[in-house]
């Protein structure tokens, strides 16, 4: 580990109250499954050095629906919702995502709402997310806000968090249509992705892409095209709405033709 | 901090944000435990808390706190897993091994081959290919119904 151990600092929340008084009153990171904290500690990139331990909240480790709406508790792990006949009957794409998510011992550790704050662009569940239009709870001391999951981003790892706020669950509106996701990786358990598609098809098609921009982002001309015209001219529409980049994973030119290879497929499979 | 190590009741001081691999290895000397990638990815360190795996080089000890911690230490030979890997050579150079037999042994009874394959799936090996790990799960698994 690049960063020493004597620079960082930890304080453990008790509860959701107290989390949000600690933050409140001082700047500190909140820390759930804590699944890509040592990742950056290791190369001495991660610039926070104080952390909020909430892994001990129980009370935001739920599954619920209320008024048809499934409310999915920060502290769910990607075990919990594959396991949850709830998010089997109301979310299939969410539990397909999170079989994909590194191996078991990742599943048990990552938390939804950790893949949320974390704002990484290759998170697997938040494409499922924005072609959902879910939306964020977050809570203060003593104040509460929801914020549209498709505005929750404004740029890479950046969202419109304040260092005072926590996530504390994310809902989703009963989704009516077929639900797909496909995640492009270099191996099928423990890749990070390249591509990473969920699409839900209803009235009309509704298509999130993760890995391909600097935050997960819906393909809103692709999807008008797809609804009012054929699949030729929605793959017009996509190839001018996504623009990737070369990096470390893959290249602009490969993740551009396999989005497209992806939604061309999303679109025929749930015909 | 107080937690439980393979069935005992432990108390160790140690930075919070340590992870909970290097406390095994060095406040407790269970040095079974091996570090592979340091990053969660290749799950060579992998140990049971609360009775699911987790890659011990991610946990910062203070998330361990009044938890049931198990490594491969505390499996013992009792399920027969480990006589199974060396009967089978499911081991050549032998660092993936302990996280290869810890996520083994939270596997069901009489797990399939693609079971075999989706529970070990957070844990790479490079030597063996795979074949012969999978080969004493399955053997062990026999083993254990005969």
């Amino acid at each position: 580990m690049k960063t020493a151990l004597s620079t960082l600092e930890m304080r453990r929340a008790t509860s959701v109250a107290e989390a949000l008084e600690i933050l409140r009153d001082e700047p500190r990171m909140p820390i759930a499954g804590a699944t890509d904290v040592y990742v950056g500690l290791n190369f001495g990139t991660l610039p926070e050095l104080r952390y909020l331990d909430i892994w001990a909240l129980d009370e935001l480790r739920t599954i619920t629906v209320n008024e048809d709406v499934l409310v999915l508790g920060a502290l769910a792990t990607y075990t919990m919702m594959v396991a949850s006949a709830l998010v089997q009957e109301r979310l299939p794409m969410m539990i397909e995502a999170a079989r994909q998510v590194g191996g078991p011992q990742i599943q048990n550790r990552g938390t939804i709402g950790g893949n949320i704050a974390n704002g990484s662009p290759a998170g697997d569940s938040l494409p499922v997310l924005a072609a959902c239009d879910a939306v964020v709870v977050l809570q203060s001391a003593g104040a509460e806000r929801r914020v549209k999951f498709t505005e929750f981003y404004t740029g890479y790892r950046k969202t419109v968090m304040r260092r005072d706020e926590l996530v504390v669950a994310v809902e989703v509106p009963r989704v009516s249509g077929r639900q797909w996701f496909r995640k492009v990786g270099t191996r099928a358990a423990q890749a990070i992705s390249k591509v990473v598609v969920a699409g839900v098809r209803g009235e009309g098609a509704r298509i999130a892409v993760g890995s391909i921009a600097p935050t997960v982002i819906r393909l809103t001309a692709t999807e008008r095209a797809l609804a009012t015209g054929s699949l030729d001219e929605a793959m017009v529409a996509l190839r001018g709405e996504v623009n990737p980049i070369d990096d470390i994973r893959s290249t602009a030119d490969y993740r551009k033709r396999v989005t497209e290879n992806l939604v061309r497929r999303f679109w025929t499979e749930t015909a | 901090m107080r937690f439980t190590l393979n069935g005992v009741a432990t108390d160790v001081a140690a930075h919070p944000m340590k992870r909970l691999l290097d406390v095994l290895r060095e406040e407790c000397g269970l040095t079974g435990t091996k570090e592979g990638c340091g990053e969660g990815e290749c799950g060579a360190c992998t140990v049971l808390v609360d009775g699911v795996t987790v890659c011990s080089c991610i946990v910062p000890f203070g998330q361990a706190q009044d938890a049931d911690v198990v490594t491969i230490e505390g499996l013992g030979n009792a399920h027969g897993l480990q006589q199974a890997f060396m009967d089978e050579v499911g081991a050549q150079c032998g660092i993936c091994t302990p996280g290869m037999v810890v996520a083994a042994s939270v596997l069901n009874e009489d797990p399939s081959l693609e079971e075999i394959r989706v529970g070990l799936a957070g844990n790479l090996c490079r030597c063996t290919g795979y074949a012969a790990i999978y080969r004493a799960i399955l053997s062990s698994a026999r083993a254990g119904k005969a």
